[in-house]
């Protein structure tokens, strides 16, 4: 057993039974940031916010909401926005930071790979990231059930009838997902259940393992240099700071993620309290109602890309392009056969290939909301085989790529 | 500065895909309906059938039917224009009055399908050209005439019996706009306008009334009164659907659930965003529309008044938060450079 003396302080105390200084150390005091970053790197420390924002705004909601098919909605808008004191306002923020975090998780990805974030060593960075990314919508389209509106129902509908898998018919797999026919209670607590329980958890852990990953490769810089962090923590702690290229996370990169995150709060606040209902669809005030179908059925915002890809195709070949969009983004760091880590403007055609995409996916976005109908759905058909296209080619440009 | 750079290309890209699957994609989704400035002329119904008319003939089908309706719709109009202009006389208007008492009065009970509503604020509530139209012929004013083969089997078609001459309608007019427009709560205005059809459960509101108080018999947990009461609700409700055909939705948080564009586009002309419903025209002037719209709003956006006080004080104290923020960092990274 370790040798315990009496403790001369709290700290003191402490220290003995919990190592706080040197967790501190290794998690904070000496933990090694590339000094040439710009603020797209303080986007996980937004994310880990709005995660923390989801979480208690969630826990408050929770203390009211009823998961039962004829109580629900009114729990939801009665209850929750008319009864209780300041409801409103943490049911605004629950659904605004819902439809923010995925706006930030794009922003995230897509620096992540601008800056080939997930190459040489940081290749399980990314792929715990794909795991937040896909658990994170699964929380959010069981989030999106629970107040049992006539978009959480018929989106339900929609989204568990692509489980038949087109021409394999597996009626008998959607059934065993929603428990029932149709979307019904049984629908509803399983829902509630993931979205409140399991998902968070996985969520939590999968945090858990994306910072790990990040321990030993650091995180990239600006200009993808390779950094010797030994020797440029040397130089920190023998006090040459300026000349330094690192800092530490705590205070150096706190501070300023901390700048970032305020100007972040600043928006979103705005958004919550002036601009919610772009994240809380007018259709969804409607109650569930098996038999009426709403005019149009979309997804939120974040999912319309995937369902774009899914839709302008015949059923079978859809699905097989909508499980492509699904996986295909996992696969980034080994499909991008190019020996440089280094940013997209450096990088010849892959810069073309990054513009490219992002412009196609937001094309998709559009797309997935507007009607299939006339020039929309060519546009939607011509977008998607884009995106197909775009990934059969990665390989090959970045493999023409010459060593920078 | 770089990061400005950085920043303004995510501003710009998120602009974009906002734009696009916001106001340009609902842009596309929703018919643009005109909205008339509750202004009762007929316009939109007399567009309506001639729309009919060019998707008939495109079709092929016969047209003789839609066009003596559109003769018959302009020429109603026409004459609710012309009464319009006769100076109506109240006192004498006042007799007239009593015949709509013979349905229109406290307790009135449902009749044809609903409840006659009390017309203690029609003045002030209905439009001065649409209450003209309403007693002239009911059915064409409400834009159901295609409902009723004789205009007279509408519930209040009766009238069309009892006040025959334009002087007539001019007089009784002249009275409501004189002696029943008074100031009106939101609640009222939503009763008398709309009470009748649709239930508000957020306000306790039914088509028979507020619902009371519950009060359960201490020895058997049952409360009599209230069962008497469902059975009253259920009663009426069943009478409302069978005559709209089906039953007209609760209205509690409908102002979340339709633009400010939509409803009252919708109120003044349902049949222009809904082509084909059950709802009758409801003919509300500006005033009384804006009270049954902070009805509304009371019901389904009951805190806007308390996030409307928060928001800014919020803000604020985020944007102090924000300036000790950028300090802190200045202050860190100055031996840093
Ligand atoms: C005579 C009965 C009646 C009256 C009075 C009436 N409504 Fe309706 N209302 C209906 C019916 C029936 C429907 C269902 C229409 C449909 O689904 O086609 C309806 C539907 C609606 C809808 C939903 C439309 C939609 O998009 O589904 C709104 C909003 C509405 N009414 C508002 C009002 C307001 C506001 C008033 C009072 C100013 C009012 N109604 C008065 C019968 C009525
Ligand atoms: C035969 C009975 C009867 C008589 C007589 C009658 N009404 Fe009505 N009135 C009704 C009924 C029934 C309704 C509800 C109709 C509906 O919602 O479809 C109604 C509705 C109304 C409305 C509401 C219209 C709207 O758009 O919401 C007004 C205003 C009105 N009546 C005014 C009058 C006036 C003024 C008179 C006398 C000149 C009169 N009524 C005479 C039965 C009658
Ligand atoms: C809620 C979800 C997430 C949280 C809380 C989170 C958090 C973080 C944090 C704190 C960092 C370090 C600081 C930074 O570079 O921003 C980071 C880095 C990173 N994350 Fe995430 N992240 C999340 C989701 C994702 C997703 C969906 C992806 C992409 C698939 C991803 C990919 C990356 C990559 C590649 C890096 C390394 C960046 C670099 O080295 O420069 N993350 N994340």
């Amino acid at each position: 057993m370790a040798h315990f003396t009496k403790a001369t302080s709290l700290h003191d105390w402490l220290n003995q039974r919990l190592a706080v200084d040197t967790l501190r150390r290794v998690l904070a005091k000496e933990y090694w940031i590339p000094k040439d970053i710009n603020f797209l790197w303080a986007m996980g420390m937004v994310l880990a916010i709005t995660f923390g924002l989801l979480l208690v705004s969630g826990i408050f909601l929770l203390m009211y909401y009823q998961p039962n098919v004829n109580l629900a909605f009114d729990s939801v808008n009665y209850t929750i926005m008319k009864e209780v004191e300041f409801g409103w306002l943490w049911r605004h923020i629950h659904g605004v930071a819902a439809s923010v975090v995925f706006l930030i998780i794009y922003i995230h990805m897509f620096t992540g790979i601008y800056y080939g974030s997930y190459k040489k060593g940081r290749e399980l960075i990314w792929i715990s990231g794909m795991l937040l990314f896909v658990t994170f919508s699964a929380e959010a389209f069981s989030g999106y059930m629970l107040p049992w509106g006539q978009m959480s129902y018929w989106a339900g509908m929609v989204i568990t009838n692509l489980f038949s898998l087109g021409d394999l018919h597996m009626n008998g797999l959607v059934e065993w997902i929603r428990g029932d026919y149709v979307p019904g209670q049984a629908f509803l607590n399983r829902f509630f259940m993931l979205h409140v329980l399991l998902l968070p958890l996985v969520i939590m852990a999968l945090i858990g393992l994306h910072f790990g990953t990040l321990r030993i490769p650091h995180v990239n810089n600006q200009e993808g240099e390779e950094i010797d962090f030994e020797e440029e923590a040397a130089k920190y702690k023998a006090g040459k700071k300026a000349e330094s290229k690192v800092i530490a996370f705590a205070n150096d990169f706190l501070a300023k993620d901390m700048f970032v995150v305020s100007v972040f709060l600043i928006f979103f606040f705005y958004l919550v309290f002036y601009h919610y209902d772009f994240a809380m669809d007018p259709v969804n005030f409607d109650p569930a109602d098996p038999l009426k179908t709403p005019a149009h059925i979309y997804p939120e915002w974040y999912f319309l890309w995937s369902y774009e890809i899914l839709r302008p195709f015949s059923t079978n070949v859809g699905l097989v392009a909508f499980g492509f969009a699904q996986v295909i983004f996992f696969l980034l760091p080994f499909l991008d056969k190019s020996p440089n880590a280094k940013p997209a403007h450096k990088r010849g055609l892959f810069k073309v290939w990054f513009w490219v995409m992002l412009v196609d996916m937001i094309i998709l976005t559009a797309m997935g909301k507007l009607p299939p109908e006339g020039i929309f759905s060519t546009i939607g058909l011509y977008a998607a085989l884009t995106f197909i296209g775009l990934w059969i080619i990665l390989p090959i440009i970045t493999k023409m790529e010459k060593e920078v | 500065m770089r990061e400005l750079k950085i920043l303004a290309v995510v501003v710009v890209f998120t602009l974009i895909t906002y734009y696009l699957v916001e106001p340009f994609a609902h842009g596309q989704m929703h018919k643009h309906t005109e909205f008339n400035n509750f202004n009762y002329n007929g316009k939109s119904d007399i567009e309506e059938v001639e729309h009919k008319i060019a998707v008939a003939k495109a079709a092929n089908e016969p047209t003789e039917e839609l066009e003596k309706k559109l003769e018959e719709k302009k020429q109603f109009w026409a004459d609710v224009e012309k009464i319009a202009q006769l100076q109506g006389d109240v006192a004498a208007g006042e007799g007239t009055y009593a015949m709509c008492q013979g349905c229109h009065f406290e307790g009135a009970t449902n009749m044809g399908g609903v409840t006659p509503p009390s017309l203690e604020h029609a003045g002030s509530l209905y439009d001065k050209k649409y209450l003209i139209a309403l007693v002239k012929n009911p059915a064409m004013a409400m834009n159901v005439d295609h409902k009723f083969k004789d205009p007279a089997m509408h519930p209040m078609g009766a009238i069309m019996g009892m006040v025959t001459s334009d002087q007539d309608i001019a007089n009784v007019v002249a009275y409501l706009k004189a002696k029943k427009a008074g100031e009106v709560t939101s609640k009222e205005a939503f009763v008398e306008a709309c009470g009748r059809c649709h239930a508000d459960r957020y306000m306790k509101w039914t088509q028979v009334g507020f619902r009371p108080a519950a009060k359960e018999d201490i020895k058997t947990g049952k409360d009599i009164n209230m069962l008497k009461f469902e059975q009253k609700v259920a009663e009426e409700q069943k009478a409302v659907a069978e005559y709209m055909g089906k039953l007209p939705p609760d209205l509690s948080i409908i102002i979340r659930a339709r633009s400010e564009h939509f409803l009252k586009t919708f109120v003044e002309d349902p049949q222009s965003q809904l082509g084909g419903t059950a709802m009758p025209r409801t003919g509300l002037s500006k005033e009384g529309y804006e009270k049954v719209e902070e009805f509304l709003a009371d019901s389904g956006d009951a805190k806007r008044h308390e996030r409307a006080e928060l928001g800014p004080k919020v803000l604020i104290y985020l944007l102090i938060f924000a300036i000790f923020a950028y300090l802190w960092k200045k202050e860190v990274w100055r031996d840093l450079h």
